[in-house]
């Protein structure tokens, strides 16, 4: 159904410069961000595989509850944060660079 | 007009059906301590649900005139509606009862499962939400398939698709069962034909209009009942974490253990098998990759998953201190053990704590709502896994391979209608037979089987220029096979469904066996690829990236 190849209206964006620069800086966030939701993400696993003890220390001297449980949400607290950090540049600036290729393309 | 005539008449036959059961169950057999005594209140909440959906689908049944109506509400949900469609996807039945539970069960690590779940989302946001939205019109299939062969790829995508929803099913029936066992005092079975009439209702007349709504309202309830029954569990407690786990670790049978990682998790391999599984399958659902094309543009899709994953993180985060205030409350209280011995069989199953702990909090009144919400939670799901499910044979597998896209709206709608009545009894007979398992072990499969299946196709043709559809099919294939061999070698169907003595796959989770093996297959078969087909897909990979990037020539798929 798709795939026109090389059609004049894609070649045209790929001669924009702009075009390079807005996948080059959004790439980039996307690879920051989920890098660091990721390596995050990963060295908690590891710690539950192989040194879980570490999760089961309390808070503190009297407290029941464990470090685990503040670490835990904060992996989901934090990667939610990076959603709004991605979807504030990727909505805002990114998304007026796209609208503007897309202006100058289809004149 | 004779579809909504159709409607109507189902509709009063279901109620009918609904209202007479009633009756029945009041002469109740004695003899199964399973089974509870009718609760009036959860049924007229249950039934006021089921009035108000048919009647959002009868509104949608009149919206619904095109195929692009029927497969994604026209493109006309705004992110914010699609956050909430999503996170109603994502809440299902195996969420809200499969992960209280586990936590429940084993403390920290079903909190280590839940984590698993939630680190998909911002994954799914950086890397393909705008990709999807800009490449995709109805079905993942069109995006694995864009520069491929239209026959193969969009064959093979539409059979990951369905082996995907069919593992899901059953996970959502059983879930149904348990719970309307528990709550209407009905057979199993009969609950879960129930679910399976009422999905097809939805999906055959509303389409993806009513099927949206009705996540939509099922989100707001479940959210709703969520906080009000955390907020009922933490005045307990003095609204205190520290009092609650205090009081957990004293009545839990394993004690301060609890408070960490344990046996679940206790092996690395089966904790990354787990984790890639749960991580990339999210990513892979065809029924949230379904809801990205029922937003307008790429910025409706990025602002979906923003508002989806703050529900969904939210959400688990009350589970969690559900299910760890549930091991003091349900957990010490006889009235909720069979025979009244606590540490014995929970009532109604090993899923079933939150509705415990509602009717510990709230009494019948309260678990009666949450009953008919939960119940809510698996319909609505149930109806986007057979919407995608119907979307997958009836636009891939008929319309586009068989008919070679030659096929009209009308014929396509109608053979989507055949494709989810017989989904529906698909999932009444397989949530049948997988009655005694624990919902969320499932989970993990569908989803193990999700990123070994589908999602290597899916990043690798929006990432990878190199990427052909020998490849693709090669990999895929490997993936397929390989997954779905582990699983049934698994514990979870070699032993319980087919009753052997011992698994010949020793852990939960394929993924990371079955998905590293269909990268690597994928990939080796893809660069060994020298036929002419293999190099015009790689020159027309340009064309995809820039539409993927910018949208252009994505736009009409919106407009209509």
């Amino acid at each position: 159904m798709h795939s026109p190849a090389n059609t004049p209206v894609y070649e045209r964006v790929r001669r924009n410069p702009k075009f390079h620069e807005l996948v080059r800086q959004r790439s980039r966030l996307a690879l920051v961000l989920s890098a660091i939701v990721l390596v995050g993400y990963y060295a908690f696993m590891m710690v539950v595989a192989f040194a879980p003890g570490l999760l089961h220390k309390p808070m503190s001297d009297e407290s029941s509850l464990s470090v685990g449980f503040p670490i835990g949400a904060a992996i989901i607290i934090l990667s939610w944060l990076l959603t709004g950090v991605y979807s504030h540049f990727a909505n805002g600036r990114f998304q007026d660079l796209t609208d503007e290729i897309t202006r100058e393309t289809l004149q | 007009m004779i579809a909504r005539r159709i409607l109507v008449a189902a509709s009063a036959a279901i109620l009918a059906a609904a209202l007479s059961a009633v009756p029945a169950l009041a002469a109740g057999d004695v003899g199964q301590l399973e089974k509870q005594p009718i609760n009036l209140s959860a049924i007229g909440m249950f039934i006021a649900f089921v009035v108000m959906t048919l009647g959002i689908t009868y509104w949608a049944a009149s919206r619904t005139r095109s195929t692009s109506d029927f497969y994604t509400a026209g493109g006309g949900i705004t992110g914010f509606q699609n956050g909430l469609a999503i996170a109603g996807d994502y809440m299902s039945a195996a969420t809200l009862l499969g992960l209280s539970s586990l936590v429940f069960a084993k403390g920290y690590d079903g909190f280590v499962y839940t984590i698993s779940f939630f680190v998909g989302w911002p994954i799914i946001l950086f890397l393909l939400a705008e990709r999807l939205r800009n490449l995709g019109h109805f079905t993942f299939a069109d995006i694995a398939s864009y520069r491929l062969d239209q026959g193969k790829i969009r064959t093979f995508a539409a059979i990951g698709s369905l082996t995907v929803v069919c593992f899901y099913l059953i996970v959502q029936m059983v879930g149904a069962g348990q719970l309307i066992k528990l709550l209407f005092g009905l057979d199993y079975n009969v609950a879960v034909i129930v679910v399976g009439v009422l999905m097809v209702v939805y999906v055959t007349f509303g389409g993806m209009i009513a099927t949206t709504w009705v996540q939509i309202i099922k989100a707001v309830l479940l959210l709703g009942g969520g906080i009000l029954l955390a907020f009922l569990a933490l005045s307990r407690f003095g609204f205190s974490l520290e009092a609650i786990a205090r009081s957990a670790i004293a009545s839990h049978k394993d004690g301060v253990k609890i408070m960490g990682p344990g046996t679940l998790l206790a092996d690395p391999v089966s904790a990354v098998s787990l984790s890639l599984g749960l991580l990339f399958g999210t990513a892979a659902l065809p029924h949230i990759m379904m809801r990205f094309f029922t937003v307008p543009n790429a910025r409706e899709a990025r602002k979906s998953v923003f508002y989806a994953s703050g529900f969904i993180g939210f959400f688990f985060l009350i589970v969690c201190v559900l299910g760890m205030a549930a091991i003091t409350i349900v957990g010490t209280d006889p009235q909720f053990f069979e025979g009244g011995k606590v540490g014995g069989k929970l009532i109604g199953g090993g899923n079933m704590p939150v509705m415990h702990l509602a009717k510990a909090l709230g009494g019948d009144l309260f678990l009666g709502f949450l009953s008919a919400v939960a119940f809510a939670t698996i319909l609505a799901v149930v109806s986007g896994l057979a919407l995608a499910g119907a979307s997958a044979i009836a636009h891939d597998l008929y319309a586009r391979v068989i008919r070679k896209g030659e096929a009209t709206e009308r014929e396509e709608m109608r053979v989507s209608k055949i494709a989810s009545l017989v989904l529906g009894v698909l999932a009444v007979v397989l949530g049948i037979a997988f009655e005694k398992q624990n919902v969320a072990f499932l989970v993990g499969l569908t989803f193990g089987v999700a990123a070994s299946v589908n999602f290597p196709v899916l990043i690798l043709s929006m990432y990878w220029k190199g990427l052909t559809t020998r490849g693709a099919l090669a990999g895929g294939i490997a993936g397929l096979i390989s997954a779905v061999t582990l699983v049934i070698l698994s514990n979870a169907v070699w032993v319980v469904v087919l009753n052997n003595p011992a698994p010949i796959f020793p852990y939960e989770q394929p993924a990371l066996f079955s998905m590293t093996l269909a990268f690597i297959v994928t990939i080796v078969v893809s660069k060994l690829d020298s036929s002419a087909s293999a190099r015009a897909e790689r020159e027309a990979f340009e064309d995809q990236f820039v539409r993927s990037q910018t949208g252009i020539g994505a736009a009409a798929a919106a407009k209509h």
